[in-house]
């Protein structure tokens, strides 16, 4: 009886040698591959970034700030870098337009109704990237139907892929299940209630939407705005398809330096510029949130 | 929907909304069956010539047995790595596990293009790339932290008094977690499970570092697939896959509910 009454206490958070020597043994296996596939890479790459790039792929161990001087001074990568970030403010604001009604309009239904439209907006997460990207190849070819439909009205055919039009329309495609899901969890201090008060006092629906629907929602535009924006900035598998390797912007210059020109440091430079600027965009997200507050 | 109506032009409006996300999944079923030579929408002509030629297609078969292969290795592993670092983070407690928890989540922070750079380098040095080794480690490295997630939370929400009735009546803490916690977390694994199976099995951007000539996933293949050319081939192994994805889908709607799985 004696051992069944001191079980339970170990039950309890109680520190002690042995639980420790256990928690450790349990933790080994997460911690190694941590370690292994996560840490050491990512130190290893900010020092990769310092440096120095041989010609033919090369690379001689040194600590240089000349890849960093390199991007500042050379025109191509100061416009790469800049039309990086203009794109994906683009696509972030597009996403939020395109969005917004779907997560209103969700989050006023209700039941079964509202499941089968959560599942609806889930489903293309599910999907691969590729797959959807090939979609969109298919819908904005020179022969596609949206092509064609601009045609038959009599406008000038207009090239939607292989360009920056193309990676702007898959993107913000493939991002607005992340914006919905983002808004909804914002809109929980959206009461129906404030706005019928705000529409008893007279106040008209447009007046309704900018003055209490809106303000109220902001956390959620932040937060959406803040992850469709990060995941812009690094996107990959979109850029380079639809973009056809005529759309020069971070994620695909990481890709070609590393595989192609194999220039790892420059590589590792613009993939710790990528982190630099995900940084930058928390700053802003944080001084936005307590700008709401 | 009853307490707010919603007015017809904002219905037309989210119609066409829903209509443009989904558009692109959508169109590659009926492009799978296109008769044509090349990728067009809407096909002129009909037949089941692509399912035919994927099926002739001996790179893209080997592709999708390695992506299996990985998908169900990767996720045993992560299973085997996850339940017990859930369990001393939740239920032991021990010095620092929230700062652990952040640590073993952070993977998730990080794009996978800087990722995959970061491993690309390391592997590259210690002749891991191209292996299928090597591929296992990089999956890991960003399933773990969705399986922690998953199984952590599960963990979380369950009641102690079980454990502890369990235990009172003379368990010991091997057996009381095997026959008392684990049954009880069976929900979270089966969202683990299926979590980490799709994850791994849809990875392109980490895999594309890491794969050799030899050595290539299904993702991987498609994605030079639809970089070379531009046939309807791909929309047939995309009607494939999306029917793959909706079983699994089911099988864990069936047992834990779609939402409690994937919107958190």
């Amino acid at each position: 009886m004696s051992v069944a009454v001191s079980e339970p206490i170990a039950a309890i958070p109680r520190p002690a040698l042995g639980r420790l020597g256990a928690a450790t043994l349990l933790l080994l296996p997460i911690a190694l591959v941590n370690v292994v596939g996560f840490i050491l890479p990512v130190l290893n790459l900010l020092r990769m970034s310092f440096n120095e790039a041989l010609s033919g792929g090369g690379i001689r161990e040194t600590f240089t700030l000349a890849n960093w001087f390199g991007l500042a001074g050379d025109a191509f990568y100061l416009e790469l870098i800049i039309n990086s970030v203009v794109v994906s403010l683009t696509i972030t604001v597009l996403t939020l337009i395109l969005s917004y009604p779907i997560a209103l309009y969700l989050h006023r239904s209700s039941g079964r109704w509202r499941t089968f439209l959560t599942v609806l907006v889930i489903s293309p997460l599910l999907t691969s990237a590729v797959v959807r990207t090939y979609g969109w190849i298919a819908l904005l070819a020179d022969q596609g139907p949206i092509v064609q439909a601009i045609t038959s009205f009599g406008f000038a055919p207009p090239r939607l892929m292989f360009n920056t039009t193309g990676v702007v329309i898959g993107l913000v495609e493939i991002l607005m299940p992340y914006m919905i899901l983002s808004l909804l969890a914002g809109f929980g201090r959206l009461d129906p209630r404030v706005e019928e008060a705000a529409m008893t006092l007279g106040a008209r629906p447009v007046r309704v939407f900018w003055r209490v629907v809106l303000p109220l929602t902001l956390p959620g535009i932040a937060l959406g705005c803040l992850l469709c924006f990060v995941l812009a900035v690094s996107s990959f598998i979109t850029p380079k398809l639809l973009g056809g390797g005529r759309v020069f912007l971070l994620a695909t210059e990481i890709y070609d330096q590393a595989i192609v020109t194999l220039n790892w440091p420059l590589s590792a430079t613009l993939s710790i510029l990528v982190l630099v600027i995900f940084g930058a965009a928390l700053a802003v997200y944080a001084r936005i949130l307590r700008a709401i507050d | 929907m009853e307490t707010n109506p919603t007015s017809l032009p904002m219905k037309i409006l989210v119609f066409l909304l829903f209509l443009f996300l989904l558009a692109p999944v959508i169109l590659v079923v009926p492009i799978s069956f296109s008769g044509e030579q090349i990728l067009s929408f809407p096909p002129q002509s009909w037949s089941l010539r692509w399912y035919t030629a994927l099926a002739g297609n001996s790179a893209i078969i080997s592709a999708f047995w390695t992506s299996l292969l990985l998908g169900a290795i990767v996720t045993v592993l992560s299973l085997a790595a996850a339940i017990p670092a859930a369990y001393v983070i939740v239920r032991m407690r021990t010095m620092g596990s929230g700062f652990l928890y952040n640590l073993f989540t952070a993977p998730l922070l990080l794009p996978t293009i800087v990722l995959g750079l970061a491993i690309l380098i390391v592997f590259a040095s210690a002749g891991f790339l191209g292996s299928f080794w090597g591929l296992v480690i990089g999956h890991l490295v960003i399933t773990l932290p969705y399986a922690l997630r998953v199984l952590a939370t599960t963990l979380g929400n369950l009641p102690l008094a079980c454990e502890e009735a369990a235990s009172t009546l003379g368990g010991r803490p091997l057996t009381v977690f095997r026959r008392v916690t684990l049954p009880m977390m069976a929900p979270g694994i089966v969202a683990a499970t299926a979590l980490c199976f799709l994850v791994s099995f849809d990875e392109v951007v980490i895999t594309l570092f890491l794969t050799g000539p030899r050595l290539t996933t299904l993702p991987v293949e498609l994605f030079h697939h639809v970089e070379s050319r531009a046939d309807p081939l791909v929309a047939s192994v995309s009607v494939l896959l999306i029917l793959l994805t909706l079983a699994v889908v089911m099988v864990v709607d069936r047992t834990v509910g779609l939402s409690k799985t994937f919107v958190k």
